[in-house]
Parts: C-alpha cells; sequence; structure tokens
C-alpha cells in the first residue's frame, strides 16, 4: 500500500499521515492499531480519514481506531472533534443509524445453569426482539406519543413501566439527551420509525448470551465493579440502533446540508458523504435537535429490549429478573456527535466530537459518567464477531489522546457480498451449533456475511486500544447463544 | 468486473468495495431502464429472490430535482422509505424521467406487497442510500449507476 510510506510512525500503535499528505488538510491524521492492523486496513480508510481532516474546526487531528475500516464519508471508526464556534457538524460523521450502540445486561446465573435452557431462551428471545428487514415492534403509538418518546429517550420507555428507574442512570446521557426537538423531524422520520421500538434491525446487528469465564477475566476488580463476579457467569449483550427513524433523520439533513453547504457557507469537501454546515448555523442548530431525537429514540429502543429480556429469563427460570440480578452494565453509543469539553495544549475547549463507529471511553473521576464508575472510568461495551467474542474495557486517563474515544467493535476485513460467497448460513448455523453457540437468524445470507473471518482478530483490536493506553481490557466474553439480526 | 453477475441481470454487486455496506453497479441503454435496475439491485440486498414479490399494492412515485443524479437517490430513498413505513417490498412497473427548464421529473408506478418472511427470503436491511462515490454516468452503451447502500 503506498499509503504506508508516508506515514510516520508516533509509537507501536499510533500512525501519522502529515497535512503534506493530501491538499486541504487542517491537521494531520492519526491512526491507532498495530502494524499488522495497519497493513490489513482499506487503502479508502487512509483515504477518508484525510479527507475528514479537511473539514473546517477540525481540533488537533483526525482520528481513526483500530478497528477502523471502509465508511462513506468518515471512515467507521473515525473521531473528529471540531471546535463549537468555528467547526462544522456533518451527518456523515456520525452515520446514518444515528446512536447506534452497545448494551450490556448480567444476571446472576452461571453457564451451568443456563445451558439445558439455551435453546428455549434464543428461540424465545427471538420471537420478542423482532429483527430483519423492516422489522416493527409491540408498542402500539400514536404518532404525538413517538415525538415525545424521541424526545424523552429511555426515560419516556420506564415511565411506561419498560424497565428500572437504575436503567438510567446506567445509560450514556442517562438515557436522554438534552435539546432534542421534534418539531425538527419530518413526517417520513415518523413513519419510518414509529413502529420500530424494540426491534433489532439487520446486518451486523444482534443479541447475544453470553459467558465470562474465569481465564477471560482481564481485571478481577474491574470486573467486580462492573457487575462481573461469579465464574462463568452469563451475560446479555446487544447491537442496536435507531432504525429507519434516525436513517431518516441523518438522510433528510445530508440534503439540506448538500443545498446550503457550498452557496451560503463556502464550504468545500472532497466527498459528498461529508456534506456539512456550521455548527453555529440554523441548519447545523437545526440538525444537532433533530440527530439529538434519533440519540434517543435509540436509547428507547434499547431500554425495551432490555424489558423483553428481562421478561423472557424471568419467565424461563420461574424467577423475577429482580432476583435474577439482571442489572444493566452499562449502554453506550457509538454513532454520536456530542458536545464536550476537553483540554487541547493546555487550554479547556468545547468540542463537537464526533464519534461515528467510535465509542466514548470516559476516564475515572470524568463528568458524565455515573456516580458508581467514577473510581473505575467508564465501561465500554466492545461487540465483536458472532462466533469470536466480545470485549468489556473500561475508559482510562490516557484516553485524552483520543478526545477519551476508543474502538466500538472488530471491524469487517472483508465485504458482505464476498462473505456470503464463501459461507452458507444454514451450513454455518449448524457448524456453530456443533461449537456450542446456538444461533437463531431471520435470514441465512445474512449469516453468511457475519461469519467470523470476515472480522478482524478481535484480540488484537482491543489490545492495541490498551496498548495505546486509550482503555483496558476487564473481560472477554464468548457467545453461546445468538439472534441474529 | 464480471464475476458475481447473473446472466441477464442489468447489476452487480461489488466483492472489493466497501466492507460493512453493499456496493453495487446498475446499467441500462436508457435512463428509465437504468434507474429500474438500480432499484431492482436495492431491492435485491433485502430480498433474494425478486420474483416472490407479487404485485398487489401500487404506490404512485413522483419526484423533482435539479440535479439528475439527487433524482436517482431521492428515488432509491423512496424505495427504503416504504419498506420502513409499511413494510412494502416494491418493484417498478413504469418509469418516465423528463427534462424540464433544467428540472429533472420522475414518475413511476411501484407495484409490490408486504414482508412474508414465510415467502420472502430475506438478505439484509437498507438503511440508506449514500453519496460516497455515488455516480450516474453517461457510457457508450446508455447510462450506469454506481451506488453504495448503508447496511
Amino acid at each position: 500500500m503506498a499509503v504506508l510510506s508516508s506515514i510516520e510512525k508516533i509509537s507501536e500503535t499510533v500512525w501519522e499521515l502529515p497535512v503534506s499528505y493530501k491538499k486541504g488538510m487542517r491537521v494531520p491524521a492519526r491512526i491507532y492499531g498495530t502494524e499488522k492492523l495497519l497493513k490489513e486496513m482499506d487503502e479508502t480508510v487512509y483515504d477518508q480519514i484525510t479527507n475528514v481532516a479537511t473539514l473546517p474546526g477540525i481540533t488537533k487531528y483526525a482520528l481513526c481506531m483500530p478497528d477502523g475500516h471502509f465508511g462513506y464519508g468518515f471512515p467507521i471508526g473515525g473521531v473528529a472533534a471540531m471546535d463549537a464556534e468555528q467547526g462544522v457538524i456533518s451527518p456523515g460523521g456520525i452515520g446514518f443509524d444515528i446512536n447506534c450502540g452497545m448494551r450490556l445486561v448480567t444476571t446472576n446465573l452461571t453457564y451451568h445453569e443456563v445451558h439445558p435452557y439455551l435453546k428455549e431462551l434464543v428461540n424465545r428471545l427471538y420471537e420478542r426482539v423482532p429483527a430483519g428487514v423492516g422489522s416493527t415492534g409491540f408498542l402500539r403509538m400514536s404518532r404525538k406519543e413517538f415525538r415525545e418518546a424521541v424526545e424523552q429517550g429511555a426515560r419516556w420507555c420506564v415511565k411506561k413501566g419498560y424497565g428500572w428507574e437504575e436503567d438510567l442512570e446506567l445509560t450514556e446521557e442517562s438515557g436522554c439527551m438534552e435539546g432534542a426537538d421534534s418539531s425538527k423531524i419530518s413526517e417520513k422520520a415518523v413513519d419510518r420509525g414509529f413502529n420500530q421500538i424494540g426491534t433489532l434491525g439487520s446486518g451486523n446487528h444482534y443479541l447475544e448470551i453470553q459467558v465470562a469465564r474465569r481465564e477471560n477475566i482481564f481485571d478481577e476488580n474491574l470486573a467486580k465493579s462492573f457487575g462481573i463476579t461469579i465464574p462463568d457467569q452469563v451475560v446479555i449483550m446487544f447491537h442496536c440502533g435507531s432504525r429507519g427513524f434516525g436513517h431518516q433523520v441523518a438522510t433528510d439533513y445530508l440534503q439540506v446540508f448538500l443545498k446550503v453547504m457550498e452557496s451560503k457557507y463556502g464550504i468545500k469537501i472532497l466527498d459528498r458523504e461529508l456534506a456539512s454546515a456550521p455548527f453555529d448555523s440554523p441548519e447545523g442548530r437545526d440538525y444537532f435537535a433533530a440527530m439529538k431525537c434519533a440519540i434517543n429514540m435509540s436509547f428507547a429502543n434499547r431500554q425495551v429490549i432490555v424489558h423483553r429480556i428481562r421478561e423472557v429469563f424471568s419467565d424461563i427460570f420461574g424467577r423475577s429478573p429482580e432476583d435474577l440480578e439482571m442489572h444493566m452494565v452499562y449502554d453506550v453509543a457509538h454513532n454520536t456527535a456530542k458536545l464536550e469539553r476537553h483540554r487541547v495544549d493546555g487550554k479547556i475547549k468545547n468540542l463537537l466530537v464526533h464519534r461515528k463507529g467510535a465509542t466514548r471511553a470516559f476516564g475515572p473521576q470524568m463528568e458524565g459518567i455515573p456516580k458508581r464508575y467514577q473510581p473505575t472510568g467508564q465501561p465500554v461495551i466492545i461487540g465483536g464477531s458472532m462466533e469470536t467474542g466480545s470485549y468489556l474495557l473500561a475508559g482510562t486517563p490516557g484516553g485524552d489522546q483520543t478526545f477519551f474515544s476508543t474502538a466500538h467493535g472488530s471491524g469487517r476485513t472483508m465485504s458482505r457480498t464476498k462473505a456470503r460467497k464463501l459461507w452458507y448460513g444454514k451450513k454455518l448455523q449448524q457448524e456453530m451449533e456443533g461449537r456450542g453457540i446456538y444461533v437463531r437468524t431471520a435470514s441465512w445470507s445474512g449469516l453468511a456475511e457475519e461469519a467470523g473471518p470476515a472480522y478482524k482478530n478481535i484480540d488484537e483490536v482491543v489490545e492495541a486500544t490498551e496498548q495505546a493506553g486509550i482503555s483496558k481490557r476487564v473481560v472477554r466474553f464468548l457467545p453461546v447463544g445468538n439472534v441474529k439480526g | 468486473m464480471i464475476k458475481g453477475r447473473k446472466v441477464g441481470m442489468p447489476y452487480q454487486f461489488l466483492e472489493d468495495i466497501a466492507t460493512a455496506d453493499i456496493a453495487f453497479e446498475a446499467w441500462g441503454n436508457n435512463l428509465e431502464k437504468t434507474f429500474l435496475a438500480a432499484a431492482d439491485a436495492t431491492m435485491n440486498v433485502m430480498i433474494e429472490e425478486l420474483d416472490s414479490i407479487q404485485p398487489i399494492e401500487t404506490r404512485k412515485i413522483r419526484l423533482e430535482n435539479e440535479a439528475l443524479d439527487m433524482l436517482l437517490f431521492d428515488f432509491l430513498q423512496e424505495l427504503i422509505y416504504w419498506k420502513d413505513s409499511e413494510k412494502l417490498m416494491l418493484r417498478i412497473k413504469e418509469i418516465g424521467i423528463r427534462e424540464e427548464n433544467k428540472h429533472h421529473f420522475l414518475e413511476a408506478d411501484a407495484l409490490g406487497e408486504k414482508l412474508d418472511p414465510e415467502r420472502h427470503h430475506q438478505r439484509v436491511d437498507v438503511k440508506a442510500v449514500t453519496l460516497h462515490r455515488f455516480r450516474l454516468e453517461k457510457t457508450e452503451e446508455g447510462w450506469k449507476a454506481s451506488v453504495i447502500l448503508d447496511i
């Protein structure tokens, strides 16, 4: 790859493309990862992250996390902090699936106790948490109620009885991003989303039953603080976003920005998918308020799903969810732009931090994380491929080099089109069952596209984040049951 | 790149572009056929066998855009909209595109039915049409569209 000859090694896991690499770059681009991970990255990642470096107001660096791969506009794994006064907001730096994220729930059950009921659990979860193309949920609400729900997020759900009060504290932004304004939302976005609360969606979205084996605990104290306390403990992890609603919000504003970007604001970009508007402009503010609605829709979606998971476990084990200690560990967002305060060259600045396929990873004693995690740093939930495993990490003080951001998953290395030619869904399901992972899916070819080898090695990805000092490994989870979107 | 192309299908999915998303090229000897092929490609990302979609319900699509490529963007986005809002899987029956005073107008009849998991084998859901490397270009044979869909 020609680009690698221009790259400067900053450390074993940090690499820099200087502003001289491409015309218009305002800041250098920094890519995180070992040399091996870097070589495995698609060349487009380097092109995309250096395009990001040209955006007005970008501060310090355009960053790419070790799970970085081919995206649109930004690479997946891209992080860009824009100056709140001078900088832009870009839907392409957030993604169409606004607040796609991860949620992790514990139980006090061991694998030994769950194993006899595994198939029943997965089958019931598959029925209760709809997945697949255009899937719809069980909530019936008016369009007016939906607009209320997207302004209130997970709070709305808990008020309606879907979840526990403590869930809110254990969700990023306490489950509701302040300033969400549903008057900035199109009717089309409401049409696409108002039946979809409580659904997984498709693609790489999933719901998994996982086990924390003793040998996979990296830090026992941190694991305990995060609720992983017994040997072979069973947890539930899932990955989904704001569904058709968020996708339409992003699409709507992409078009708004394209119309005003150059004519009104004189912003020139290298890829239309980087369409932007000044953050401090009527269009920028409208999108920010609309995007917050999509963030809240996604929190609500994951909140209702947690409620359903608790119901299923409670039914099958004949014990209440409280008795099963089905507490949330945390809910993290990995497709967002958020206004945060960070120290840059000794000065505190207001920055609009875009994270697209990157997780916020606030360290100990930072504002904005639950009180109980103040001593430890926030939990970071990293979803791996359905065959290999996932991780729980913790935020660290060293996160200041990436505006406290880290990876979000393992990152793909192979296209979907190629993967579906190499694997057959039904056969893969049987093979996985032989290895002790029971899968239900709405789509056989969708399953084939998610085969483990289509992804990077997650162990290498999270190890790189630890080596770079931007997050710390706590537990690795092994999948045993999976509902695939 | 010819691999992965089924005989007679005026579109192909690309293996070497986009990893988490799906890229395709669609073509035709005129604009209408190219738009129709791109619509089928988009639907084929979600449903394995397009022939399994019965023409039961009709939706009329009326669009206008100054830019021809953005007309295609809006058109594909319509199909994604009906998929979520009414769970409708649609194929284009009639389509006409004309230019007037530097504006492009599209009228199309889309026919299809609600998704039935028993009869329609799903592939993956399409979240959005992206503008990354999005192109509609004139070729020697007619027109070609290059599209990356967000999955």
